[in-house]
C-alpha cells in the first residue's frame, strides 16, 4: 500500500541515456532510471559495475578524468549534466545530500565534528553562530548521537565508526535535501550497528518525505530497505523491479547468479549443499583452545588494561570448519593471532596437535608453523607487490628448504591448479590480478607446505559476492580433497552458514555461544546471537 | 598537554647534557693548538706552556669539562682566547643578527612556499604550476652563494633596490633593519621555500583527492573554504614535519649568507672562531647551535600537535 502511494508521486530525478567515460574509456552505457518523490530506490552491483559512477555523475563529482559524454540527469526538470560547477554547488547539499561510504575517511580529521556540520549549514545559507550551533546539535541528536552538545566539540577520531556515520548522516540532512544518496553507507560497519543506523536513516527519510537513492553491493540489504531495485553490471542496468521481483524471480542470468551467491539472501541453505555433519567418534582435535586470555595495556593510560580475549575455549576437529564470529573488537582476530604464535597469551593455551606455538622450543615451533597456515583478509596488502606470483607461492617452500628448484616449480604449478588459477599467472605480479585471483594466490601459498589447519581471518570479507561465492566453493572443495581443517574468522554470519560446521560466537573477548551451525542458527540461545542473526539483511526473502 | 611538554623538556635536557660532552671532547680532538694560534708559530715552548696553564688546558679533560659546565651554569662561557672578550658579549652582539635573519628567512620561505605550493596544486597542468615548479627547481639546485652574488649584482648594484651589504639593528630601527635584511633573507629562504613548495604541492594533491574533501564538496561548500580549511590545514601536518627537519639547515645556510652580505652575525663568529681554534667561542657557538636545534624540534613538535588534533589527545 505504502509502496503504491509512493509510486504515484511525481518524478524527482530522471536519468536518461547517461554515458560517462574516463579518459576515453566508457564506463556507463545508456543508464536510464527514474526516482519519484518519496521513493526509495536501490542500485545494486559489484565493484566496477558503475554504481558509484552514477552517484558521481549526479553530484557532478566524478573523480579524475571522468566526464559525462552523453545523456541527461534531470532533477526537478533541471539538467545536472549541463550545469556549471557554480550551479552544482547550489544543488549539492541543498537539493541532493550524500551519505558517503566510509565513515573513517569522510570526515576532516583536523576539524571538530560540530564545525563540519556547521559548515554544511552555513553553505546552505544559514546565518548566525548561535543559531547554526543550535541547529547542528539538533541534527546530531536527530541522527542518534547521544550527548550531542558535548560531542559537538570533539574531533572525528574521538568517535566510533557508527557514530561517525551518524555525523555524516547529520551533515547530509543539514540542507533538507529532496534527494538523499546513500553510497554504501554501512558497508564498513558491523551488522548490528548497520541495522541501527539504517533504521534511523529510514525514520528520518520517511519523516521528511525525502527520496532515497541507496547504492549497495548487498542484495539482501537492498531488498530490506527499498521499494525498487536496479541491478547494474559492467556499466549497464541489467534488471530492475520490486525487491520481490528481483530477489524471488530474477529474469536475467546475471541477477540470478547474484541472488544465488548472496549469502544473506539465501539463508535457508538447501540441505544438499549443507556441510556434512561431523562424525562423533574422532581422534583428538587438531586445534584445542583452552581458557585463553589476552590482556593489552593501553598506551599512555597508566595501568589501564583491556581484556581482548577472556577465558576462550573451543576445539576444532580434523576435516571440519569452525567459524569464530563476532563484531569488531570482539577479540576474534586476537585469538587467531595467538594460535599462529604472532601474539603470546596472558594465560591459557592454544594447542595445535597438543603443542603450543607460544611456549614450545624453536624446532617444534617451526613444525607447528608448517601445520597451521594463515590466509588474511586483504588480498592486496598481504602479497608483496614486487614478487612474482611464482615467487610468492614458492616462498614458504624456500623458507623451509623443501625440494629442489625444479620440484618447487612443479609444486607451484600444482598449487595453481588446486586453486583453479591458470599456470600462466606464475610469472605475473599481484597488481595484474583481480581481488579474487589474489585471494586464490594467498590460499595457494598457505597450501604450499601441506598444512592441516588453515586460519582464515576474514578471508572473503573484502570480496564481491560472486567472487566470495567462488572462493568459498574452492575452500569447501579443498577441504573435501585434502581433508583440511579450517578456523574461519569472520564478522559475516551469512557466510558462516554456508561454510562452517561449528560456530563460536564472541563478544567483547568472551565466548557467548558455541555449537553446530544448525543449533546456533535455528535455535540460538544467547541474546547476542539472536541480535546478530536478526541483523542479517535480506532475511525476509530467505524463505 | 602539560605532561607532554614536561616530558619533552626533560628529554631535551638529557639531549643537551649529552651534546655538551660530545662537543667538549670533539673540539679538543680538532687538529691545531690554541696556544700556538694565540702566541704564533715562533713562540717558545715555555711561552706556550704558560698560555696553556693560563687557559687551564694543562688540566685533565674531565676536570676541564666540569669546570666548563660549572661556569656555564653560572652563565659564564669564558673569554675568547683570541681577543679576551667575554664569550657572552660576543654572542649577545652576533646572535640577534642571525636570529633576525633566520626568522625573516623562515617567514619568506613559509609564505612563498605554501602560497606557490597551493597555486601549483590549484592550477595543475597550467602555466602557474610551471612557474612554481621552475622556481622550486632553481631554489633546490642553485647554490645560495651563487644566487646571493647574482642578487647583489642585479638587485643591489645594477638596480639599486637593496643595499649590497651592511646591517642596521632591527631592534632600534625596525624598518631600516628589515630593509637591510631583505636580500639576505630572500637568499637564505629560497632553498627552504623550494622544499616547502614541493612538499605543500605533493601533500595538497593527496589531500584534495581524499574522501572528506569530496564530502565537503557534496555539502555544497565553496572552493576557497575547501581549499584552506579542508585541504591546506591537513596538508600542513606533513609540511610542518618536513620544515622542522629542514630548519637546522638554516643555521649552516646563515653562515654562508652572512659571509656574502658581510653581516656581523653568528655565522661569521663561528667561522672566525674555528679558524683561530678559539675553544671557548667554538664551544659556545656549537652549544648555541645545539640548543637551537633542540628548541626548533620542540617547537615543531608542539606545532605539530596543534595542527593535528589526533596527536594532542593521544598524548594526554
Amino acid at each position: 500500500m505504502q509502496q503504491d502511494a509512493r509510486n504515484e508521486g511525481k518524478t524527482l530525478l530522471s536519468v536518461r541515456d547517461l554515458e560517462v567515460s574516463y579518459g576515453g574509456t566508457p564506463v556507463l552505457d545508456k543508464v536510464s532510471f527514474d526516482l519519484k518523490q518519496g521513493e526509495r530506490v536501490a542500485i545494486v552491483g559489484q565493484s566496477g559495475s558503475g554504481k558509484s559512477t552514477v552517484v558521481g555523475a549526479i553530484l557532478g563529482l566524478l573523480s579524475g578524468a571522468g566526464r559525462i559524454t552523453h545523456g541527461s540527469i534531470l532533477l526537478n526538470g533541471e539538467d545536472l549534466a549541463e550545469a556549471s560547477q557554480e550551479e552544482l554547488r547550489g544543488i549539492r547539499g541543498k537539493k541532493i545530500g550524500l551519505v558517503p561510504q566510509d565513515p573513517m575517511s569522510n570526515l576532516n580529521p583536523s576539524m571538530k565534528v560540530g564545525a563540519q556540520i556547521a559548515d554544511a549549514l552555513a553553505s546552505n545559507g544559514m546565518r548566525g553562530r548561535a543559531a547554526i550551533k543550535q541547529r547542528a546539535v539538533e541534527l546530531m541528536t536527530e541522527a542518534g548521537i547521544p550527548d550531542a552538545e558535548r560531542r559537538y566539540n570533539q574531533y572525528p577520531h574521538e568517535f566510533s565508526g557508527g557514530m561517525r556515520q551518524r555525523v555524516l548522516i547529520a551533515i547530509s540532512l543539514a540542507g533538507e535535501p529532496d534527494l538523499l544518496i546513500a553510497d554504501e553507507p554501512t558497508s564498513a560497519l558491523d551488522v548490528t550497528v548497520q541495522r541501527q543506523i539504517l533504521n534511523h536513516l529510514q525514520t528520518l527519510v520517511d519523516a521528511r518525505g525525502t527520496s532515497l537513492l541507496f547504492v549497495t553491493h548487498d542484495l539482501g540489504l537492498a531488498g530490506d530497505r527499498t521499494d525498487r531495485i536496479i541491478v547494474m553490471a559492467e556499466g549497464r542496468i541489467v534488471e530492475s523491479g520490486t525487491p520481490w521481483e528481483v530477489l524471488l524471480n530474477p529474469q536475467e542470468d546475471y541477477t540470478r547468479r547474484l541472488v544465488a551467491a548472496a549469502p544473506s539472501a539465501s539463508l535457508s541453505a538447501d540441505p544438499a549443499s549443507d556441510p556434512p555433519a561431523p562424525e562423533r567418534d574422532r581422534p583428538a582435535p587438531v586445534l584445542s583452545v583452552r581458557n585463553l586470555a589476552k590482556e593489552f595495556k593501553l598506551r599512555g593510560q597508566r595501568g589501564r588494561r583491556i581484556q581482548a580475549v577472556d577465558d576462550v575455549s573451543f576445539d576444532v576437529h580434523g576435516g571440519t570448519t569452525t567459524a569464530v564470529v563476532g563484531e569488531s573488537g570482539s577479540g576474534k582476530s586476537t585469538v587467531a593471532r595467538i594460535i599462529l604464535g604472532l601474539e603470546t597469551p596472558t594465560s591459557g593455551s592454544a594447542l595445535i596437535k597438543g603443542e603450543s606455538i607460544a611456549t614450545s622450543n624453536p624446532q617444534t615451533r617451526r613444525a607447528l608453523r608448517r601445520i597451521a597456515q594463515p590466509v588474511f583478509q586483504d588480498p592486496y596488502g598481504s602479497l608483496d607487490p614486487t614478487f612474482s606470483i611464482e615467487r610468492l607461492i614458492d616462498e614458504p617452500l624456500r623458507i623451509f628448504n623443501v625440494g629442489t628448484r625444479d620440484s618447487r616449480r612443479e609444486r607451484v604449478a600444482e598449487l595453481l591448479d588446486q586453486v583453479a588459477l591458470p599456470r600462466t599467472v606464475a610469472q605475473r605480479r599481484p597488481h595484474e590480478l583481480s581481488g579474487g585471483q589474489r585471494q586464490r594466490v594467498a590460499i595457494a601459498r598457505a597450501l604450499a607446505l601441506e598444512p592441516e589447519l588453515l586460519i582464515l581471518d576474514e578471508a572473503v570479507s573484502a570480496l564481491d559476492v560472486l567472487v566470495q561465492e567462488q572462493i568459498l566453493t574452492l575452500l569447501e572443495d579443498l577441504q573435501d580433497r585434502l581433508g583440511l581443517t579450517y578456523l574461519f574468522i569472520t564478522h559475516d554470519l551469512a557466510v558462516v552458514r554456508q561454510i562452517a560446521h561449528n560456530v563460536v560466537v564472541m563478544k567483547t573477548g568472551k565466548v557467548v555461544e558455541t555449537g553446530s551451525v544448525d543449533q546456533v542458527f535455528l535455535a540460538p540461545s544467547a541474546d547476542y546471537t539472536k541480535e546478530l542473526l536478526g541483523a542479517i539483511p535480506g532475511a525476509a526473502f530467505a524463505s | 598537554m602539560i605532561r607532554y611538554l614536561s616530558t619533552r623538556l626533560w628529554h631535551s635536557a638529557i639531549t643537551l647534557a649529552l651534546a655538551s660532552v660530545v662537543i667538549f671532547i670533539g673540539i679538543r680532538q680538532l687538529p691545531g693548538d690554541p696556544a700556538i694560534a694565540m702566541a704564533g708559530e715562533e713562540a717558545s715552548p715555555e711561552q706556550l706552556d704558560a698560555i696553556r696553564s693560563k687557559l687551564g688546558l694543562d688540566q685533565p679533560l674531565p676536570v676541564q669539562y666540569f669546570s666548563f659546565i660549572g661556569r656555564l651554569l653560572q652563565g659564564d662561557l669564558g673569554k675568547s682566547t683570541r681577543t679576551g672578550t667575554p664569550v657572552t658579549d660576543l654572542l649577545a652582539g652576533t646572535l640577534p643578527v642571525t636570529l633576525w635573519l633566520a626568522a625573516y628567512a623562515i617567514v619568506v620561505a613559509v609564505v612563498a612556499g605554501v602560497l606557490l605550493g597551493v597555486v601549483a596544486e590549484r592550477y595543475r597542468g597550467r602555466w602557474p604550476e610551471w612557474i612554481s615548479n621552475g622556481f622550486a627547481l632553481i631554489g633546490l639546485s642553485v647554490p645560495s652563494f651563487w644566487l646571493g652574488l647574482l642578487a647583489i649584482l642585479y638587485l643591489a648594484v645594477n638596480l639599486g633596490w637593496f643595499p649590497a651589504s651592511g646591517y642596521v639593528d632591527v631592534g632600534t630601527n625596525p624598518v631600516r633593519g628589515l630593509y637591510y635584511l631583505t636580500l639576505p633573507a630572500l637568499i637564505l629562504g629560497t632553498g627552504l621555500a623550494a622544499v616547502i613548495l614541493r612538499q605543500t604541492r605533493a601533500s595538497m594533491i593527496e589531500t584534495m583527492s581524499t574522501d572528506y574533501v569530496r564530502t565537503a564538496r557534496a555539502k555544497g561548500l565553496g572552493g576557497g573554504r575547501i581549499l584552506f580549511r579542508y585541504g591546506l590545514r591537513n596538508s600542513l601536518i606533513v609540511v610542518v614535519t618536513i620544515v622542522g627537519l629542514q630548519l637546522g639547515g638554516l643555521i649552516s645556510g646563515a653562515v654562508v649568507t652572512e659571509r656574502i652580505f658581510a653581516l656581523p652575525g653568528f655565522g661569521k663568529l663561528t667561522l672566525d672562531s674555528v679558524f683561530t681554534r678559539d675553544y671557548p667561542v667554538i664551544q659556545a657557538v656549537v652549544l648555541v647551535i645545539t640548543v637551537g636545534y633542540i628548541l626548533i624540534n620542540l617547537a615543531v613538535d608542539i606545532l605539530y600537535s596543534v595542527i593535528n588534533p589526533r596527536i594532542r589527545v593521544g598524548s594526554n
